[in-house]
């Protein structure tokens, strides 16, 4: 398959910037953390994403969304990468809609899915503990207990946890922590006895949350996939999430770059426009090419994830990885190169690097899956 | 089946029954390599055959058209030829400046009778090509060179020197910068030439390099009488053609190393430095080198991938192929800094047995001109910056 958009992936790229750079600016982002607001998103925009389609972008056509594949996501997400528009898109729309499609039951599907493509269930995938992401580390406890489970433990950098209308936790139904065996995921209503949401804040001005569970019970029929043989269903959910979050860093590096760019060309210093200095011009270079392989990259993990799913790990590795690095390169540029203006909170510029930093943490850093990619090739 | 799919598996087919064994596994040596021309030998019977078998399929230039002596393949359909052979390992058949850089600047600058006189004897090797550009005194600045041709009659007569000339002392003709017009400005009285190196005057002389190889010479040129009709283009307007071949070779450039064939790199540390219990590398630093290079290495591949798919669908920019030229060689080097440093004292050896003549330190230290010829890193960023980039000044 070539390695360009195609005809109709342009189009809904098209729109989605229609969309998202008309209504939702950076200065959207930035009049809701600047007035608290208590959701932190715009769930009259999020009624738009639904009406176009996107909430329901990866929900397949017999329960009312589009069936489109990653790499459309992926489009949606530069989009968003651009304006850094906060949204439920990726907890609930990508993450949430590739757990419930690739373990769920058809009754599961049935009950979420629609609600999901129609804009009307927001839901969010409880993952990390640690500082770190390291998913096979999961030790919230799921203990079997009468018809079902009982929940224990805590979860860290829940996206859109303090929003959501529906949970899915990954546990440990077995196995010790560091084994894949043992995982299981479970979908979890957030108003259940015991379950406590503490909204975090992030430095982006993004939605994320603590949660704590004591002795939640869950039913049997709950159960996303096969109790203990959940961490390939994870692991493949997360690569999508992966791959999403790469593109999210893409469409953010671009827009980025294109500021600093035309910073370069309004700056004078010296008597000179500063963008005509080599210095500059030869790092704003490197960072052009920089954005450039890591769109290839990013892009071939997209495609190979629509194509050939259970061969993507390396590809998305490869993406996540040059993404993460390639948006910590552009931020620092970019404030860099805007001198003492990239400093202040004035300037759109460091919402972006905020952003970036959040984004490379996301699923696995650089360093995750340098690593990550290195066992695989075996060294 | 789709045609292309067909076409895919009647090619590998084909490979298949045509690729003989030695032929698929990776270059060891120069010799490896088959560049063709007048004097040209094979250093094994299989070599020959494989030549002899792709040559005649017009797979030397699969994608050029079949009354030049190419395979007339379609854009989709070369890249599943490239994705077979690499599959396979297939080695390329010809190695060739006038595949990768003259082949296409007579297709697009050409008149008929220069195409159908030069381009079928490129895709058969018949003709060894070499590229005269750089001058001493006209490096990054090729545009200030001083090789005078100047007129009489139907002829001009060459004066001047070149120098970093590829393999001059095999070659058999030369694509050269010349100028014709002292008098206007650097860029604009420039005229490319194509003339044969066996013409009286002409003479060459090999540099020694801190390889210990001599892949370039300094090549002179004392009243040397070419035919005008010699000229590729305009009169003085050669600069459109050596532009437009420097994309091709900076696009070949890119490429080069060993991409996708040989040992990993984290094999080749393993064997080396050797893994702990877990399997990883005995060594955490230059294990995250490795994984740092294979996932630069991997996104490269991408963009070369991506850069193919965008110019057939009309998306590319033609300074494109500096920003791949800059990234790829400098990838290149780092490649075989970590090779060296996997190895260790092993590649320290320069002349021994075991190190066949000290291959590893020897090609560790060709690649240090990766990012200079053919135009160096700082000229690629510097034109990415202004060709792409539309900054002030550059």
């Amino acid at each position: 398959m070539p390695l360009v958009l195609t005809e109709e992936q342009s189009m809904l790229r098209d729109s989605a910037r229609g969309l998202i750079s008309d209504k939702a600016p950076v200065s959207h982002l930035r009049s809701l953390r600047d007035s608290k607001d208590e959701t932190g998103f715009s769930r009259e925009l999020w009624k738009a994403f639904a009406e176009m389609g996107f909430s329901g972008l990866l929900v397949p056509e017999n329960f009312g969304g589009s069936g489109l594949g990653c790499v459309e996501a992926g489009i949606v997400m530069e989009e968003i990468g651009r304006t850094l528009m906060p949204s439920p898109f990726l907890s609930t729309a990508v993450l949430a809609v590739s757990a419930l499609l690739r373990g769920g039951s058809d009754a599961q599907k049935s009950a979420h899915l629609p609600k999901i493509a129609d804009g009307s269930l927001l839901a969010a995938l409880a993952i990390d503990e640690g500082a770190k992401h390291r998913p096979l580390q999961i030790n919230l406890q799921a203990v079997r207990s009468g018809n079902g489970f009982k929940l224990n433990g805590a979860k860290a950098l829940v996206v859109d946890g303090h929003t959501a209308d529906l949970l899915i936790v990954a546990a440990r139904t077995g196995g010790a922590a560091g084994e894949r065996n043992g995982l299981t995921l479970f979908l979890v209503d957030p108003k259940a006895k015991g379950i406590a949401i503490e909204r975090t804040v992030m430095v982006d001005a993004h939605n994320a949350a603590r949660i704590e569970f004591s002795s939640v019970e869950v039913d049997a029929d709950q159960v996303l996939g096969e109790v203990d043989q959940g961490g390939a269903l994870l692991e493949g959910v997360l690569n999508i999430g992966r791959g999403a979050v790469a593109s999210e860093m893409v469409g953010l590096s671009e827009e980025v770059f294109g500021r600093t760019v035309t910073y370069l060309k309004e700056r004078k210093q010296f008597g000179k426009l500063i963008g005509e200095f080599q210095a500059l011009q030869h790092r704003a270079s490197q960072l052009y090419v920089d954005i450039e392989i890591t769109r290839a990259a990013v892009l071939k993990a997209l495609q190979t994830l629509d194509g050939d799913f259970e061969h993507a790990g390396a590809a998305v590795a490869v993406a996540k990885a040059r993404a993460g690095a390639t948006a910590t390169l552009a931020v620092q540029e970019g404030v860099q190169m805007h001198g003492g203006m990239g400093m202040t909170d004035q300037f759109d510029i460091g919402f972006f690097m905020k952003r970036a930093r959040v984004c490379q943490e996301l699923f696995g850093d650089s360093n995750y899956h340098a690593d990550q990619l290195a066992r695989m090739k075996g060294y | 089946m789709s045609d292309l799919e067909t076409f895919r598996r009647e090619t590998r087919a084909w490979l298949e029954a045509n690729c003989p064994p030695e032929m698929r596994r990776p270059m060891t040596s120069e010799s490896d390599t088959y560049w063709g021309g007048r004097n040209a030998k094979f250093s094994s019977e299989p070599q020959r055959i494989w030549f002899e078998r792709m040559r005649d399929k017009g797979w030397t230039v699969p994608d050029w058209p079949k009354e030049y002596g190419g395979g007339g393949l379609e854009p989709a359909e070369h890249k599943v030829l490239r994705e077979e052979m690499a599959a396979m390992g297939a080695r390329s058949p010809l190695s060739s400046f006038g595949i990768w850089m003259l082949g296409p600047a007579l297709l697009k600058y050409g008149t008929e009778a220069q195409k159908k006189e030069h381009l079928p004897k490129i895709a058969a090797g018949l003709i060894r090509w070499c590229q005269g550009y750089s001058e001493p005194n006209a490096g990054s600045d090729l545009a200030s060179l001083q090789t005078r041709a100047e007129s009489d009659g139907d002829d001009y007569i060459i004066n001047g020197q070149k120098i970093w000339t590829s393999y001059a002392n095999y070659a058999d003709w030369i694509f050269c910068l010349v100028r014709t017009d002292p008098t206007a400005k650097k860029h604009d009285g420039i005229s490319f030439i194509l003339f044969d190196m066996a013409s009286k005057g002409v003479s060459t002389k090999p540099i020694l390099l801190i390889s210990g190889y001599s892949p370039f010479c300094e090549t002179f040129f004392d009243n040397v009488r070419v035919p005008k009709s010699h000229v590729v283009g305009q009169v003085n307007r050669g600069w459109d053609v050596a532009k437009y071949l420097l994309q091709h070779e900076r696009a070949m450039i890119s490429g080069t190393g060993e991409r996708g064939i040989g040992r990993p790199l984290g094999q080749v540390a393993a064997d080396s430095v050797g893994s702990d219990d877990f399997g990883r590398l005995d060594d955490a630093v230059l294990r995250g080198q490795i994984a740092a290079f294979d996932i630069d290495e991997a996104a490269f591949a991408a963009v070369a991938e991506r850069a193919v798919d965008l110019a057939k669908a009309g998306q590319s920019h033609p300074a494109f192929s500096s920003a791949m030229k800059y990234y790829g060689t400098e990838l290149n080097k780092r490649r075989h800094e970590i090779l060296m440093s996997a190895v260790g004292i092993d590649a320290l050896e320069w002349e021994s047995e075991r190190s066949k003549g000290g291959a590893r330190p020897r090609a560790w230290l060709r690649t240090k001109a990766n990012s200079i010829e053919g135009g160096t890193s700082e000229v690629m960023l510097g034109i990415v910056a202004k060709r792409i980039l539309d900054l002030p000044g550059a």
